[in-house]
């Protein structure tokens, strides 16, 4: 076989050192998902969200402290987007149908400005309660799903070196969100499960490769061949990350306030599912030992 | 793999041809007969509105059945001559002390007469159970799920006639589960009056103010409407909201407010009258939803069955009522247990910021194909942009809704279905490095491509399932153009942009090529 490309990066034989490395970066997202958790949005702790544009600027602090006065739980106010525009998380939310209107009231009159409520959203208990649990269904389904696939379509190797390189993956994306301090909504599980895809995509095109490679000799040893399989995959993976990289990166600047948690998911998702790709699901293959007597008949002719 | 028929390179064109025609009508408004019409559903998020999830509380329902069940029962058990010791009715049980002896009688009392509308096992609608002496009777689960499932098709029906009455432009009010609603209001702007009305019971009363020397029980102490006087209404009705033909909002000359005037139904009149005729002088409480609204003395006896609701309105509120009025009570009271809400303003916003990034995003990745691949990266860019409108129509063929997280969906596949163009290209370069017949080369390449293509692409397309079939709102737009532009891009690539790359490399037959 031979490798037409110049690189021929000894990734396999690292596998080590980035074991280790994933595996502290591991440890110190579970860390902080137990010691500090997710900063979790009103999706999944019920509450109340309201974008408000002012006439004039004011400062969030002085938003707050009016809107303490209304008995409203616990309350977040911050700068969104331009400066006068802004966002108030509160922790009541409230079934009756002026709610939202009397907190309108008594914040125009006690400011005497008039305000513009650009969006509300309300979520219940009991939503917050069924969205938490649909979210987490909705991931641990989907990566079920995914492997079933995989096992049909490979040997159980291939289907168990993708999982761990998933939950590698999520364990990272949600350890981040942790320690960041972003908000953890909705739309986060819907980009969670686009990364989950997303990595899925890369590991299956380097294991193809493997899988291709294997039938077409199977003397070679193991550790060299998939080296070579990720190298000769390589230039797709790098080319691939980058364009759909280049495409986020303009969600992520121009998309506006409420898409930026989304694409900074996603853009860390990508980057963290390409190394997880090499790095991770790869080396599992060694670990694993798959078998070599591929007794399907390759056509080698052209 | 490079032989095209003239048959599919009719059928690919006809393809490209039927989705620009469906992709136009979303750039302008044209007024050509052959052009279809449809423009793509934008979502609530992009062009504002109102989205509400209202609760059926049926506790009170229960409650209130129960209490009717307790009733029928007391009479009963008097008429039978039955003894029985501490009788009490709670919010969820009814319970009492029986003499042994009288418990086949109870028995039968309690399964044969009409104290249950059927005797058949399933369908009974009190469950009983006897501890020593002491007999404990609720509802029924079986009884529990009619009674809801009829508050339910009621609090329907009557929450879409309010809405109707407000005149909102194409509302989707439909049932979801047992005792949920769903409301969406596109392009409302504050959804405060909506709210209002379908907050409201207008469970409506006229009750008579109790006398001084009243006994205690027969009266009840009812606030007013702004919570500053309470009132000592009798219990007993003369009369409900059921009656109601009709009602409006008026102005009151004398007083210089606005009412609402109601009309009564035959039997409603008769009963007015005669109440009315025989306690002049009283005052009559007019309670709505356990506030009492006024509470006029009684000049003349009223005949006509025509009435008239004051008490400090304004304009807005009279009209509230009425319309309230019209529609009937509530069965039991709604919560709204979600509302998402956005302005028009901020919808238009997120569509210009989404379309700005699109293009951004769009541009940056074509300029990065170019430079990979020069004149294969042009095809791939030229598919890129097909696949771009064929997404979109099709998500207009499909009436598929476009949120902001289904834009980000779109140029989150504009990156990815690049992807599909590296591989392919990736692998013409490794076969042309071991191939001197460059038609062979090419050949090769997308023949070898095709498992990995399909397996990288359907498991992405099973990450947008489970979305789809999980998700809510927002997310399901985000899945759906996940999904379909997955198989876009997968025709574009594979198929148009094979198509382009096949003649490109036979017109150039015998030169050297260079990805």
């Amino acid at each position: 076989m031979i490798n037409i490309y110049k690189t021929n990066i000894p990734f396999i034989k690292q596998y080590k050192k980035f074991y280790c490395l994933s595996l502290i970066l591991i440890l110190v997202s579970i860390f902080s998902l137990f010691s500090k958790g997710l900063n979790l949005g009103i999706d999944f702790k019920g509450g109340t969200i309201i974008e408000m544009q002012f006439n004039e600027s004011l400062t969030s602090d002085k938003i707050r402290s009016s809107l303490l006065k209304q008995n409203l739980g616990d309350i977040k106010v911050k700068e969104f987007g331009n400066n006068k525009t802004y966002l108030a998380i509160l922790e009541k939310k409230s079934g009756k149908s002026n709610f939202i209107s009397n907190i309108k009231t008594s914040l125009e009159k006690d400011l005497n400005e008039s305000i513009n409520f650009r969006r509300v959203e309300m979520v219940g208990p009991k939503i917050s309660k069924e969205l938490t649990e649909a979210g987490i269904y909705a991931v641990c389904i989907a990566l079920i799903l995914m492997l079933f696939y995989i096992w049909l379509r490979f040997e159980w190797q291939f289907s168990l070196g993708a999982i761990v390189a998933l939950l590698h993956d999520v364990i990272l994306t949600l350890g981040t969100f942790s320690i960041i301090g972003f908000e953890f909504n909705l739309s986060i599980i819907a980009a969670v499960l686009t990364i989950v895809g997303y990595s899925m995509n890369d590991t299956v095109v380097i294991y193809d490769r493997i899988r291709e490679n294997l039938k077409k000799d199977d003397t070679i040893n193991l550790t060299d061949l998939i080296n070579l399989s990720v190298n000769e995959t390589l230039p797709r993976t790098l080319k691939t990350s980058i364009t759909t990289l280049l495409a986020l990166t303009a969600i992520y600047f121009f998309g506006g306030e409420i898409l930026r948690g989304f694409s900074f998911a996603l853009i860390w998702g990508v980057i963290v599912g390409t190394y997880s790709s090499i790095f991770i699901a790869s080396p599992l293959i060694l670990i694993f030992n798959v078998k070599r007597n591929w007794d399907e008949v390759v056509d080698n002719s052209p | 793999m490079l032989h095209f028929s003239k048959l599919k390179i009719f059928s690919i064109i006809f393809v490209v041809i039927l989705g620009i025609l469906f992709f136009l009508p979303n750039l302008f408004t044209s007024n050509l007969s052959f052009l279809p019409k449809k423009k793509i559903v934008l979502g609530l998020d992009l062009q504002g509105g109102s989205y509400l999830l209202l609760e059926v509380n049926s506790k009170p329902l229960f409650k209130d059945k129960l209490e009717a069940k307790s009733f029928e029962l007391k009479k009963k058990l008097r008429m039978e001559r039955i003894s029985y010791e501490s009788f009490e009715t709670t919010e969820s049980i009814i319970s009492f002390r029986l003499n042994l002896d009288n418990k086949e009688n109870i028995l039968k009392l309690l399964n044969e007469n009409n104290l249950n509308e059927s005797i058949d096992e399933t369908n009974k609608e009190l469950d009983y159970q006897i501890l020593n002496d002491k007999i404990i009777i609720n509802l029924s689960e079986a009884y529990k799920k009619r009674i809801k499932k009829n508050a339910m098709e009621q609090s329907l029906e009557i929450i879409r006639s309010r809405i109707d009455e407000l005149g909102t432009r194409e509302p989707t009010i439909i049932a979801q589960g047992e005792q949920r609603i769903l409301i969406e209001l596109p392009g409302i702007k504050n959804p405060k009056r909506i709210k209002e009305i379908i907050g409201t019971t207008a469970k409506l009363t006229f009750r008579f103010i109790a006398d001084n020397n009243a006994k205690k029980t027969s009266y009840e102490k009812l606030q007013t409407k702004n919570e500053l006087e309470t009132y000592n209404v009798q219990k007993k009705l003369v009369l409900s909201g059921e009656h109601l033909t009709d009602a409006q909002p008026g102005f009151d000359n004398l007083n210089n407010s606005s009412v609402v005037n109601f009309k009564l139904d035959s039997f409603g009149a008769k009963k007015f009258a005669y109440a009315t005729k025989n306690n002049i002088g009283k005052r009559l409480a007019i309670i709505i939803d356990n506030k009492v609204v006024s509470a006029p003395v009684v000049r003349d006896a009223i005949t006509t069955g025509n009435g008239q609701i004051s008490g400090s309105f304004s304009v807005e509120e009279a009209n509230n009522l009425a319309i309230v009025l019209r529609s009937g009570a509530l069965p039991a009271p709604m919560s709204i247990i979600e509302e998402r809400t956005v302005g028009p303003d901020l919808g238009q916003e997120s569509i210009d910021k989404g379309i700005v990034s699109l293009v951004i995003g769009f541009i940056l990745v074509i300029l990065y194909i170019f430079y990979n691949y020069r004149i294969f990266g042009l095809f791939a860019n030229i598919s890129l942009f097909i696949n771009l409108i064929l997404l979109i129509s099709i998500l207009t063929i499909i009436e598929a809704t476009l949120t902001l997280p289904g834009i980000a969906g779109i140029i989150l596949t504009v990156g990815m279905a690049v992807d599909a163009n590296v591989l392919i290209y990736e692998r013409i370069k490794e076969e042309m490095a071991m191939e001197s017949n460059i038609l062979i080369a090419f050949d090769n390449g997308y023949k070898k491509v095709l498992t990995t293509l399909l397996d990288a692409n359907i498991t992405t397309l099973i990450a947008a399932f489970v979305l789809y079939f999980i998700g809510s709102g927002p997310i399901k737009g985000f899945a759906v153009t996940l999904a379909t532009g997955i198989i876009t891009s997968l025709f574009t690539t594979f198929v148009l942009g094979r198509m382009f790359v096949s003649f490109y490399i036979k017109s150039k037959k015998g030169q050297e090529l260079k990805i």
